[in-house]
């Protein structure tokens, strides 16, 4: 009873008590990145194709040729009142997820299996897997290579014969791409500079024939230039037609599949794990350097990600002298009284305010009164299209500073509050202004902590998304936001983003099936992406606490 | 406050050691400059505080103190925790300005003009009046641009210039040997006493007319305490020097004059041999006697 007392006394509870909040925080932490770097990076793993016989519930046979991708145990019951036929005395079942794919010719690319109904299952080799541009995977056997329409390998050699050929496609599909979005895209947006020099004559009234001829001129010399890229691409779209493969699915029928449309083909089950793991690396890569196709359930997230990092860089760039020339009045040259204690009790709220309100007023300020004064003001001749009128990069990153405004405030003017009395004194009695002193002491001093304010807000503002989808995040962006062509940045232009590409994926998707793992791997990286924006930061303030240390004693 | 002897603690070697030194820098200190009994009625006068009252809100910290402190001398104020004797130092060179509730009547004529005057640039009298504090406060910056500080402040930012100036005052402030290999090192990295060096260098760089120290050794080990004194013995040919101490000892050792308030008056001003020895107050006697404080 005693001892009871006294383990209560000494407070043995309490820490007890704190011990667990702890690891029960560490466990969630933990348990949340193992199951989305699971299940999301594991999308990436070659996986073995089966082979088999499934018998439906109806009796009727049929082949299946497919990746298992999910497994799950169901009721029996359940599967019973759906029609299936399971033996009594077996409480739950087995069923089975296998991707098909050739969702051309069978209209679904998953399908739910019982387990014990696919029969002669097997792994063979030669299975091979053709990546498409278009309509998802290909499952099937390679039977024949043709070139423009003659076969040219058939059996053993087809598939060495094929190698050579997807390389040469591939070779020319990237030419054909590096013209269109690189050297056409410039022309055309050159054209569209053009267009507007020549509105904005007309509008200013100085369209006079001598600027008409200089226009026709330039006008006809990128004519000119496009016409040339025109028929090029015409020779190499040709070229790339050339070839194309002969397999067979599942169901016994041949299909030629064109070479231009084949992004690349594998066995996996003839895969060694060293190049399965080298395979794994590849398609992760992919994941991350290539775009989005196929309405962003296949390929990879490199816009959004460079969409992600740009806003957040452009948002810290608005927030961080914002903030700290806000917490500088405020703390050092108020008059501190109701007044200041007001503004500090309306900044504190702000930052409970719900990200969408500032979403909306973003869109209703920023978006369409200013966007739409400006766009009147400076780019009259591109009326009635807008081109700061609506939403786009940059009122997207400033409607995050101001979602973010409040935390930088806060955290600076801690960091003011915290600098000894005796520094300010030892400046200003070496003769300093005030200004003196808070330029070259005060501000130095305190940028360990205007950079743990940056941190938060870049913590908060990489993970929003609900503003964003009113401001300048759209699903799929043609063109990067930096480019080429001058001015080089172009704020206007709407952009991709890694949180809103995770609500497209998962929900807007049409094929629920292909994007969940999609969904976890994009939840991966958004969270590495802030991890790695938040690391860089907190490095720099490291370096910076380390330099104006905080006077000893 | 306590003896710094006493804060130590650090083994009976040292307080053995620095015993006989003491002595000595207390034989030096107390020699009178002309032989003699010092009066401040042969003194040069550097600062005159005239009927000068001081608020704090509605509270009054000083009661119409009137002195003349002077010339190249060093002048101590004593007196027990807040009689007033740091408020008044601050005054010299209107630190309190920067409390926003105080507010000050009379006048305190420095080199015979009124600090309080409207035209007065502030910046100007701290530059002339410089201050040291009780804890050093050297910036988070290295030695060299510690003491280049105040010069920067002042537009000088000739490289030539600086390596001069900041090597002279460091030499002033008897640190140079110490530093001087180490001039690039972030000043946070020296000792206390070191520190409290850097920070009189960094004030006399500017080449201040008056230093006032408010108890600058209190936050520092004897020994760093016997190199600050010593220090100062030094810097009172070239400075009118004003300084706060808690401790009597260090304000027999170190001062010409000595000044004990309380209460926020001024209770009894004279040359520190007649105020120590033949105190014509009662109280200061009592306080000098440690009866109480």
């Amino acid at each position: 009873m005693n001892n009871l007392r006294d383990w209560y006394r000494k407070g043995e509870p309490w820490v007890w008590l704190n011990a667990g909040a702890v690891a029960i925080n560490i466990v969630m932490v933990v348990g949340l990145l193992g199951l989305i770097a699971v299940r999301g990076l594991g999308h990436y793993w070659p996986h073995a194709v089966v082979d088999g016989i499934y018998t439906h519930p109806d009796g009727s046979e049929q082949r299946i040729v497919g990746e298992i991708s999910d497994e799950e145990w169901v009721p029996a019951s359940r599967l019973r009142e759906s029609g299936a036929e399971v033996p009594e005395g077996q409480d739950v079942v087995q069923r089975i997820l296998v991707k098909t794919g050739n969702r051309d010719l069978t209209g679904q690319d998953f399908r739910w299996l019982i387990a014990d109904e696919l029969r002669n299952a097997s792994e063979p080799e030669a299975v091979m897997v053709i990546e498409r541009r278009e309509w998802g995977n290909y499952y099937g056997y390679l039977k024949q290579v043709k070139e423009q329409g003659t076969v040219v390998a058939s059996g053993d050699t087809a598939l060495t014969e094929l190698q050579t050929r997807l390389e040469r496609a591939l070779a020319l599909h990237e030419q054909i791409r590096g013209i269109e979005t690189g050297a056409i895209g410039t022309i055309n947006y050159e054209l569209e500079e053009l267009r507007l020099r020549e509105r904005s004559l007309s509008l200013k009234g100085a369209l006079d024939a001598n600027a008409q001829r200089e226009l026709a001129e330039e006008r006809a010399g990128l004519d000119a230039r496009y016409n040339a890229l025109h028929a090029q691409l015409n020779e190499l779209y040709a070229q790339i037609k050339r070839d194309s493969l002969v397999a067979e699915n599942m169901a016994g029928v041949e299909t030629d599949i064109p070479l231009e449309r084949v992004v690349q083909f594998y066995q996996p089950n003839a895969m060694s794990l060293p190049v399965k793991i080298g395979f794994y690396f590849h398609q992760f890569w992919g994941f991350l350097s290539d775009e989005p196709r196929e309405a962003n359930t296949e390929g990879g997230v490199f816009p959004a990600i460079f969409g992600t990092v740009l806003m957040v860089l452009l948002m810290s760039i608005i927030v961080t002298p914002f903030g700290v020339v806000a917490a500088v009045y405020l703390r050092e040259y108020a008059k501190q009284g109701a007044m200041t204690r007001i503004i500090r009790i309306a900044v504190n709220n702000l930052a409970g305010v719900p990200s969408i309100v500032y979403g909306v007023f973003g869109l209703g300020f920023f978006v369409y009164f200013m966007g739409g004064s400006i766009d009147s003001l400076f780019y009259p001749e591109a009326s009635p299209a807008p081109v700061f009128g609506t939403p786009g990069l940059m009122w997207a990153s400033i409607t995050l500073s101001l979602l973010t405004l409040p935390v930088v405030i806060v955290a600076t003017e801690e960091g003011l509050t915290r600098i000894p009395k005796s520094i300010r004194e030892g400046s200003l009695a070496l003769g300093a202004t005030k200004f003196e002193t808070l330029w070259k002491v005060i501000l130095p001093m305190s940028s360990p902590a205007m950079m743990t304010g940056l941190i938060l807000a870049i913590a908060r503002a990489a993970g929003e998304v609900a503003p964003l989808m009113l401001v300048g995040v759209v699903k799929l962006a043609p063109t990067l936001p930096l480019d080429g062509n001058f001015p080089f940045l172009h704020l206007e232009r709407k952009f991709m983003h890694l949180g809103f590409h995770i609500y497209d994926v998962g929900f807007q998707s049409p094929n629920v099936e292909a994007a969940r793992p999609l969904v976890y791997a994009t939840a991966f990286l958004l969270v590495a992406v802030i991890v790695v924006l938040n690391l860089s930061a907190i490095l720099i303030r490291n370096r910076l606490r380390e330099r104006y240390r905080e006077l000893e004693n | 406050m306590t003896e710094p002897t006493m804060k130590l603690g650090q083994g009976e070697t040292m307080t053995a050691a620095e015993n006989p030194t003491r002595t000595h820098a207390m034989t030096k200190a107390v020699k009178p400059a002309g032989g003699g009994t010092r009066s401040l009625a042969n003194e040069e006068i550097c600062i005159d505080v005239q009927d000068f009252k001081l608020f704090y809100g509605e509270k009054r910290a000083l009661h119409g103190i009137n002195m003349k402190i002077p010339k190249k001398r060093v002048t101590s104020f004593i007196g027990p925790s807040g009689c007033g004797k740091s408020t008044l130092l601050r005054s010299f060179n209107r630190m309190n300005d920067l409390v926003d509730i105080c507010r000050v009547e009379g006048t305190i004529l420095f080199e015979k003009a009124n600090i309080f005057d409207r035209g007065v640039d502030v910046t100007d009298l701290r530059r002339r009046v410089g201050m040291v504090f009780q804890k050093p406060n050297p910036f988070p910056k290295t030695i060299y641009e510690n003491v280049a500080y105040g010069l920067r402040i002042q537009g000088i930012n000739k490289k030539r210039v600086l390596d001069e100036r900041v090597e002279w005052a460091l030499k002033g402030a008897a640190i140079w040997e110490e530093v001087k290999d180490r001039l690039n090192d972030n000043a946070l990295g020296l000792s206390g006493g070191q520190q409290q060096r850097l920070v009189i260098a960094r004030t006399i760089a500017v080449e201040p007319e008056v230093l006032l120290l408010d108890e600058p050794c209190s936050a520092l080990d004897p020994i760093s305490t016997l190199k600050v004194e010593e220090l100062i013995n030094e810097l009172k040919e070239r400075y009118t020097i004003v300084i706060v101490t808690h401790n009597m000892q260090q304000a027999a050792r170190v001062s010409d004059y000595t000044a004990f308030m309380y209460l926020g008056d001024l209770i009894e001003y004279k040359d520190t041999d007649t105020l120590f020895t033949n105190p014509s107050e009662k109280k200061t006697e009592d306080y000098i006697t440690g009866r109480y404080g």
